[in-house]
């Protein structure tokens, strides 16, 4: 995403998280199912406010990559959030700038 | 892992043939028995009326972009943009893309605000095969739109989703 923007543009957010998404269907080399282990959810908020959310299943690919527009209105702070099966989530922070 | 897997069902194969069980060689050749329901369009339809709520699903102001042919199904980008001015009284809420042949029929929902400016979501998905990939936009006023898109896989290219 860029560092900075003018207000009341629309910037474009990119994100994409390295993680296998195994849909727990998919068999070892021993023939043993591998359990499943996927990100089920993502949020977006800025200075706090919840702005994109969602809901991933199975369907969606290996290292999830999602792109969602966000209208810029003031400076701040971003903050995203991944969250897996079994309770563990991801997070990471980038800032922006008015111009 | 491939070879693995077709070994261990060549062996439970002669053992059933030795046992002597048509119907038990149909389930060990194809594997149907430990594997989940496939999706069909009516699954996909039972999973958007759950996800909807009932709405009714009218057609238009939901546009899906994706590849007409790939060649790698676990990863082929969608896109999907909804005709919204996305002000505070009027914007989209939800958008919700299912498939028609995947191993289950939901894929991914997505909750836009305001504060997203237009309603538009780009993301990869997992084609399992040839299929019709269904996408269906609920707007703040309750109103459901829905719009769809057609990808083919080619031969060998289908992911496990």
């Amino acid at each position: 995403m860029p560092k900075t923007a003018r207000a009341g543009e629309i910037i474009f957010i990119k994100t994409k998280l390295k993680h296998p998404m195994e849909t727990g269907w998919r068999e070892n080399l021993n023939g043993e199912k591998v359990p499943r282990n996927r990100i089920n959810k993502f949020v977006c908020s800025f200075n706090g406010l919840e702005v994109f959310r969602a809901d991933l299943h199975s369907g969606v690919s290996a290292d999830p990559y999602l792109m969602f527009p966000v209208l810029v209105t003031e400076s701040g702070l971003f903050r995203f959030i991944w969250f897996e099966d079994g309770g563990g989530q991801y997070e990471t922070r980038t800032e922006i700038t008015l111009i | 892992m491939t070879r693995f897997a077709l070994d261990t069902v060549q062996l439970n194969r002669r053992q059933v043939v030795a046992g002597g069980g048509g119907a038990a060689i149909a389930l060990a050749l194809f594997g149907l028995g430990p594997e989940p329901a496939l999706a069909s369009p009516t699954t996909a339809k039972k999973m958007l009326a759950e996800l909807t709520g009932g709405a009714t699903l009218n057609k238009g102001r939901v546009h899906v972009s994706l590849p007409k042919l790939t060649d790698k199904g676990p990863f082929t980008r969608i896109t999907v943009a909804v005709d919204s001015p996305m002000k505070a009284d009027d914007y989209v809420k939800a958008v919700h893309i299912v498939s028609e042949r995947n191993t289950v029929p939901e894929v991914a929902s997505f909750y836009f605000t305001p504060m997203n400016g237009k309603a538009e979501v780009t993301t990869r998905i997992r084609l399992r095969k040839t299929q019709i990939i269904v996408a269906v936009a609920e707007m703040s006023d309750g109103a459901a739109y829905i719009g769809k898109g057609r990808t083919k896989v080619s031969k060998g290219g289908g992911g496990c989703g």
